[in-house]
């Protein structure tokens, strides 16, 4: 009883604040909405004592993605500023994907939900068996898809970088061209006056 | 349990038996258990309060006493009540809305940070039996729990239309964010030593011999890394410049005002609390006793002093080291905080995790090197 009310309130909160995110006009404020989309999400593991999951969920969304995306918002130029409204063409086709999205997703749950049933014995998971599980190279051990994961995570911070820095030539020679720029602007502006 | 052969007169864990006898046998168990959630809620609420009171007093004591003046002392015997004074003042003052302002997000910053608090401190093992939740992974939901109290510092600094809120809460996100890394590492190598994230088997584990001793060179590391992490994580001592008075006003809550600018105050003195504790938990062994095997006429005598005791007088002991740092250093600048997170305490942190894993693999903790006088079990 008290758990069907616990996960209609958390179902109420997702799904409420799923749509706010997406239709705020504020992109600071969907960023907010989203934060409680995924704490939501969060107590929807701890309903089902999977404490590991949801100790992750809040660490490394609530924690570290969404603190990265408020940051990433500061930085953008005017982050108060309305969006613009969408054109109609953009609405149907995101629509449509969304939909498309849904349905993957459901007739992927729906063939897999009696499966679940029959494994999941729903006590709660050790932490040395997820250490086991995610470490191993056994059966039903998971340490190459960990590590092909690591690989993909270093090449993105390589190509932040490669992205952020500048090379120093090139550095100067921008320098150089805006103070150019500057000064031609400022001789034009002597002559104009000038004149 | 073990426990259970020594008298320990003053626990408390007579009393919160009979208090569940008495609701289970009055109560259907459904609401008996509801009960039991509001009274423990109550009861945190109410610690965490008489906590940050009886801090805020006991800072300013040894602040004057590390600059050589008195301090409050008009208010009551030396000032004991200036704290309450200073809180119904705080409730009782107006708060003051900012135009063109995110009301919204304005208004639910505090929440965020002072609810991060609040779900850190539920975690705590105050003694026997005094503890709210007692999670199989606990370290790991603490660094969860803590770190969601830095987006409220965001969005404070951001929705309160002002460039020093703004700096302020920028700073804040910075050191937090590198900071947390550092402190996680720590406890990680610590979880390594003693194999459990649980807090109850994190204690049970230091019976005969503190983490700090058993790791020996590694765990004493990973001690300070943690209490400088902590310190910083908590915006304090020479970490402040989130809120650095003499440049940003007060940072990222310039613009709150009353009990909204309360709860970013309560929170950061709880949090200096909850971070010492932690150390406490994990390091220091908690609630436990000082214990030697053998020794039965001394052990006996110890378990008489209560665990909550102990629990309150280590953590007092390491928040008193705290203020002694935070009025012994200078201010850092940004771009060396950065330096000593990114540049020297993390790599010190990968390879001292790397050094632990060395050290139980070969068995040569203190504990592995002398089973028969520190082995538990």
């Amino acid at each position: 009883m008290t758990d069907i009310l616990i996960f209609i309130l958390l179902a109420i909160v997702i799904v409420a604040f799923s749509i706010l995110a997406v239709t705020s006009k504020h992109v600071i404020r969907s960023a907010v909405y989203l934060l409680f989309v995924l704490l939501g999400t969060a107590g929807l593991y701890l309903m089902l004592n999977y404490h590991f999951l949801f100790a992750v969920q809040i660490a490394v969304y609530a924690g570290g993605i969404m603190v990265l995306f408020i940051m990433a918002i500061f930085l953008t130029h005017q982050p108060g500023e309305n969006v613009r409204k969408k054109t109609n063409w953009k609405i149907v086709s995101s629509s449509l994907l969304s939909i498309t999205g849904i349905a993957l997703c459901g007739y992927i749950i729906v063939k897999n939900i009696n499966r679940i049933a029959t494994f999941a014995r729903g006590e709660e998971i050790d932490m040395q068996n997820i250490g086991m599980a995610m470490m191993g190279t056994e059966k039903y051990q998971y340490l190459l898809p960990f590590e092909v994961i690591s690989v993909l995570l270093l090449a993105c911070i390589v190509g932040a970088i490669m992205i952020a820095r500048k090379d120093k030539e090139e550095e100067k020679h921008d320098h150089i061209k805006t103070r150019i720029e500057e000064l031609k602007d400022k001789s034009e502006n002597n002559k104009e006056n000038k004149i | 349990m073990l426990l259970l052969n020594y008298s320990q007169p003053l626990e408390l864990s007579g009393i919160i038996e009979s208090v569940d006898t008495f609701l289970r046998t009055n109560m259907s168990p459904g609401w008996a258990t509801f009960v039991e959630g509001v009274i423990v809620c109550v009861a945190i609420l109410a610690l965490y309060c008489i906590i940050a009171l009886a801090l805020i007093y006991i800072e300013r004591k040894i602040t004057a006493f590390f600059q050589a003046r008195l301090g409050p002392n008009r208010l009551g015997p030396y000032g004991v009540i200036q704290s309450i004074a200073d809180m119904v003042k705080i409730l009782i003052k107006e708060i003051i809305h900012i135009n063109r302002s995110d009301k919204f997000l304005f208004y639910a910053a505090p929440f965020f940070v002072i609810v991060s608090s609040f779900l850190a401190f539920g975690v705590i093992p105050f003694g026997i039996d005094l503890q709210a939740i007692d999670f199989n992974i606990g370290v790991f939901f603490y660094t969860a729990a803590s770190s969601i109290g830095i987006i409220g510092v965001l969005l404070a600094g951001w929705s309160s239309n002002n460039k020093y809120s703004m700096l302020g809460a920028m700073r804040s996100g910075a050191q937090f964010v590198s900071y947390e890394l550092s402190a996680g590492f720590a406890l990680m190598t610590i979880v390594v030593l003693s194999g459990t994230m649980q807090f109850s088997e994190l204690v049970e584990g230091q019976r005969y011999c503190w983490n700090l001793f058993n790791g020996h060179i590694s765990s004493i590391i990973a001690f300070i890394i943690f209490m400088i992490s902590g310190h910083a994580e908590t915006n304090r001592g020479p970490f402040d410049l989130p809120e650095a008075e003499s440049e940003l006003t007060a940072g990222y809550h310039t613009e709150y005002s009353g009990l909204t600018f309360g709860f970013f105050y309560l929170a950061e003195y709880l949090n200096m609390f909850i971070y010492c504790s932690i150390a406490t938990t994990v390091f220091l062994g908690g609630w436990m006793p000082i214990q030697i095997p053998g020794l039965d006429a001394l052990n006996e005598v110890m378990w008489y002093i209560p665990s909550y005791v102990w629990f309150f007088g280590k953590t007092g002991l390491l928040i008193f080291l705290s203020l002694w740092v935070r009025w012994s250093f200078p201010r850092l600048r940004i771009d060396h905080l950065l330096n000593l997170e990114w540049k020297y305490l993390l790599p010190i942190n990968l390879v001292n995790l790397l050094v632990m894993v060395v050290i139980v693999l070969t068995d040569t903790s203190l504990a592995g090197l002398f089973p028969s006088l520190l082995a538990t079990n």
